[in-house]
């Protein structure tokens, strides 16, 4: 499981790849501090590539969780983008999709929150 | 081996509402539109072949108990929820006043455990012997208490029965009534524990009552250990996993993901869930069972592993 940011103005796209298990769980969750401490009002926001992601546990699930609430508690904006058919089946049944929240693309989620991020991802 | 559900509700008995029932007429006869059902035949086997499963029948809702039947001329329990009533009473029913032996293995004291036994019929009846294990201090305490005043009008004392408690430890296997069973302590207030028991190669865990912290490997990888290629495990799965580890997190119970994962984890062949959620209606239960046969599916590495959802009077032949 690797974490790439790549930063859009105000944005921060991270890209996460392979399985996020019971075996990447933590490792994710390290990763993800420093960039969620940021993620707050006023600061950035947070944007969780997941086209890369082809199997989330309950493990995985619960640092996804713990995320999104740390973003709330902060007034911060954490989406989900790109999650494949088979992982967004696995957010259904575990009843996740009450808890996160999901957008097709990551050009969607810097339409709805971030002008500026949306110019530094398609420049003319 | 058969493993009889008797009872399979979580926390409370439930019964089926006027307005579960008047849901499953309008389904019914929806589906029924149509067809040439002119004969009691004919709707017998409309009922019986091509109705859904959560319309014509229902998972029931006494609490936990459960009877594993190996053939022996005694009866082997775990829990005695409000189903044991049934198992009392079908117990009485086909020996003819002839006295049995019961051995019971508590998960923990929990009301929705225990309320079936002033209602268990056999406890009042000379001759017969009950004997409850568990592993808890308290466990004679907790059952002997919810007799007589201001609770109930017989006291312990006035049970014609024999009743007997045996303390066991956890972690430590004991050859009891043709079984060698472990007891293993679960995440829950007050502890519960679980029950592997194991004969004739076949293996069947009793797991209920139990939370499961995602943040904890070694704990994920001991109850994998305790599943180990069982034939069946009796699993609850009370709680959608959003749910049991946000809102009813620390509430003491697991979800159908995290049963499927420590199945996979322990290839284990049979996942059967149990300790349903009292809120839910056959309707949800059937979803919830569609939804983690799903789950299994699309996460299967190799190693399959049947689902089903427990109902009164669900027998499971291994």
């Amino acid at each position: 499981m690797i974490l790439t940011p790549v930063r859009y103005a105000d944005v921060v796209v991270l890209t996460l790849q392979g399985r996020l298990d019971q075996s990447t769980a933590e490792d994710v969750r390290t990763a993800l501090a420093p960039h969620l401490e940021r993620c707050a009002e006023g600061q950035d926001h947070l944007v969780l590539d997941m086209a890369g992601v082809d199997y989330v546990s309950s493990a995985g699930l619960r640092v996804l969780m713990l995320a999104s609430k740390q973003a709330k508690a902060q007034k911060g904006y954490l989406v989900l983008v790109s999650v494949q058919p088979l992982v967004q089946e696995i957010l259904e049944i575990s009843k996740f999709t009450l808890i996160l929240r999901t957008l097709p693309a990551v050009r969607d989620a810097l339409a709805e929150t971030s002008p500026a991020g949306l110019a530094a991802f398609e420049p003319r | 081996m058969r493993v009889k559900f008797w009872g399979t509700r979580g926390s409370i008995p439930v019964a089926p509402t006027t307005a579960d029932i008047r849901q499953k007429l309008v389904a019914a006869l929806t589906q029924a539109a149509g067809r040439q059902l002119d004969t009691p035949a004919r709707i017998e086997a409309f009922v019986d072949g091509e109705l859904d499963w959560a319309v014509r029948h229902t998972f029931g809702g006494n609490s936990a108990c459960v009877q594993l039947d190996a053939g022996d001329p005694y009866y082997v329990l775990c829990d005695l929820g409000s189903g044991v009533r049934g198992l009392g009473n079908h117990a009485l029913a086909t020996r003819r006043g002839e006295p049995a032996e019961y051995h019971v293995f508590m998960s923990h004291t929990h009301w929705d455990h225990i309320m079936g036994f002033p209602f268990f019929m056999p406890a009042y009846i000379p001759g017969n012997v009950i004997t409850i294990y568990g592993c808890h201090a308290w466990l004679e305490e907790a059952i002997r208490r919810q007799h007589g005043a201001p609770s109930f009008p017989v006291e312990f004392a006035q049970l014609g029965a024999e009743i007997r408690f045996v303390r066991l430890e956890p972690d430590r296997p004991y050859d009891l009534v043709g079984f060698r069973v472990t007891a293993k302590r679960q995440r829950h207030t007050g502890d519960s524990y679980g029950y592997r028991f194991e004969r004739a190669g076949r293996v069947v865990v009793y797991s209920t009552d139990s939370e499961h912290k995602l943040d904890d490997p070694a704990a994920t990888r001991a109850f994998a250990e305790f599943f180990r290629d069982a034939d069946l495990v009796i699993f609850d799965a009370q709680y959608s996993l959003a749910d049991s580890i946000s809102i009813k997190e620390d509430w003491g119970h697991s979800s159908n993901v995290v049963g499927v994962e420590l199945c996979q984890m322990a290839r284990a062949r049979h996942l059967c869930m149990f300790h349903h959620e009292p809120t839910y209606d056959d309707a949800k239960i059937a979803a919830v069972l569609a939804e983690t046969r799903r789950l299994e599916e699309i996460t299967r590495d190799g190693h399959t592993v049947l689902v089903s959802s427990a109902w009164d009077g669900m027998e499971i032949d291994l």
